[in-house]
């Protein structure tokens, strides 16, 4: 017996052939194999992801991490990749989100800065961070317009064209913001807070040292680790600053540094052990 | 993609339908704002906060702007469509100078031009409330203002987005002068309208944010006020309690 609901009761075309529609001058039936032309559904949910990118300003640039952890699910798929891209030459572009598609991003920006960079067509001018937000939220938005989104969270950093510290996120439907701290995912409930902390408002970030600005971050590495089980304690950190004295009218020299495995430090999970239940135990 | 088969009693219907996680290409970034025309000026008003859910992700991002030729304009709700929304506009009225010679582009043309931006994605709306302002050819202040698919009106005076109901009655009680009446009348004789001076507006627009701050989650940090006169456009800011 065929006990496929749609073919109870039929003779069974082995035997009697298929049904011959035109007998009930059924003309508008579909046949079975017609049944999977549905209109074309760019299906997504992100598959291998990457959890929070961190990121904040300072007196002289901006400084922003990302764990090298790709998800599976809760499977730990890869534990090596780099989600903090370079730009050109001054500019930081962060990733979390699907994997594939931060690869997709890393190609498109690429050849960005092959066309802008290398074939200096536009006499002198160079990359910096605004362009880089401005382009890829263009890419992204129109994406999301075709319904067939880049599923990803991105922060941008970098420099303004006038030398101060941008920042600046983007995600898969287009919205853009800045503010001088800036958190993707998971980050934006368990990192922004702390950094709101050292800078509670947007302007604040002009009075705070990289060594504090980097404190904090490294905090907030460990906050997430500690929270987010999509988060690893290995990460990579970009610190982009410009090295002049203030008041000097002369070119600011900028310095990219790129440091990549390093480990959250100093954790104490002496706090687990209370840990019963969905919660801390209630004395 | 996956197919689930759906139990039916006859096999002519169509049986397999795909199990649907449909991306959602929209979202809510709270903020309000607020356009009130006057004799010889007209302003648009934001808050400065933008949210999604209950993270408050900027407390400045401004999304009141002046886009040329004294018209200053908003449009709140998503974020992406709003931005995307004004640079077509801001694009296209540049193209407008370069193809009559850097001729003024005036607010009711402006207005018009709005509507078939708006209109030309009825089937995929931008999901957003948008408002215009500035001065007419008579130089009175003028706001226009718009629903998601491009319905316009001009008005003396709007709220829009997150706040836009509890702002709406306190403007028509406050502007249009709506159930006042001239005392000793026993509710005979309605109060008279009167165009209001810059400095009653600024206070008003000023109330009604604070206490929109005050029941919204979604509105709060900081207001941006634009203001147009006959001299240009100009900005003033004032902050916002930020809880």
């Amino acid at each position: 017996m065929n006990h496929d609901p749609f073919h109870w009761g039929r003779p069974s075309q082995e035997t009697y052939g298929g049904y011959n529609y035109n007998i009930a001058n059924a003309s508008n039936h579909q046949q079975e194999s017609q049944l999977d032309n549905f209109p074309k559904v760019h299906s997504q949910q992100p598959i291998i992801t990457g959890t929070s990118v961190v990121s904040l300003k300072f007196k002289h640039g901006i400084i922003m991490a990302a764990d090298n952890l790709g998800s599976y699910g809760s499977l730990l798929r890869f534990n090596n990749l780099e989600r903090l891209i370079k730009v050109g030459s001054q500019t930081v572009v962060g990733i979390s989100g699907d994997i594939s598609d931060l690869q997709q991003i890393e190609r498109i920006l690429h050849e960005l800065e092959i066309e802008q960079e290398i074939y200096d067509s536009d006499g002198g001018h160079h990359l910096r961070a605004p362009h880089v937000h401005e382009y890829l939220s263009k890419i992204l938005y129109n994406r999301r317009t075709k319904m067939d989104p880049l599923w990803n969270a991105v922060i941008v950093g970098g420099f303004n064209d006038d030398g101060t510290p941008f920042l600046k996120y983007i995600d898969l439907l287009g919205v853009t913001y800045t503010s001088s701290t800036l958190a993707t995912g998971f980050g934006s409930h368990l990192a922004v807070p702390l950094l709101r902390q050292l800078i509670p408002n947007d302007i604040d970030y002009e009075n705070i040292e990289e060594d504090e600005a980097r404190k904090v971050l490294e905090n907030c590495m460990r906050v997430l680790f500690y929270r987010d089980a999509r988060a690893s304690d290995k990460y990579s950190l970009v610190t982009i600053k410009s090295e002049s004295n203030e008041g000097e009218s002369t070119p600011k020299k900028l310095s990219y540094n790129h440091e990549t495995e390093l480990k959250v430090e100093g954790q104490s999970w002496k706090f687990a052990k209370d840990i019963s239940g969905y919660g801390s135990k209630q004395l | 993609m996956t197919n689930a088969t759906v139990a039916s009693e006859y096999s002519a219907e169509v049986n397999h339908v795909p199990i649907e996680h449909r991306f959602n290409p929209y979202s809510d970034n709270g903020g309000t704002v607020l356009g009130i025309a006057g004799e010889d000026f007209a302003v648009l008003a934001g808050d400065t906060r933008q949210v999604e859910g209950y993270s408050i992700h900027s407390r400045y991002q401004p999304k009141v702007f002046n886009v040329g030729d004294d018209i200053i304009m908003t449009a709140n709700g998503f974020a992406a469509d709003g931005a995307a929304l004004i640079d077509r506009f801001k694009n296209q009225l540049k193209w407008y100078k370069f193809d009559h010679g850097g001729k003024k582009l005036s607010i009711q043309s402006a207005a018009r031009y709005i509507q078939h931006l708006l209109y030309g994605k009825r089937f995929f709306p931008y999901y957003v409330y948008t408002i215009i302002a500035g001065l007419d050819e008579n130089g009175k202040g003028a706001v226009y203002s718009y629903d998601p698919v491009g319905s316009y009106e001009r008005e003396q005076c709007r709220a829009g987005g997150a706040a836009a109901s509890l702002i709406m009655p306190f403007l028509d009680n406050q502007v249009n002068f709506k159930n006042q009446f001239e005392p000793g009348t026993d509710g005979k004789q309605k109060k008279e309208l009167r165009y209001l001076s810059l400095d009653e507006v600024l206070e008003l627009v000023k109330d009604a944010f604070s206490s929109a701050t005050e029941r919204h989650i979604y509105v709060g940090d900081g207001l941006e006020i634009l203001i147009v006169t006959k001299d240009g456009v100009r900005t003033e800011y004032y902050p916002l309690k930020r809880d």
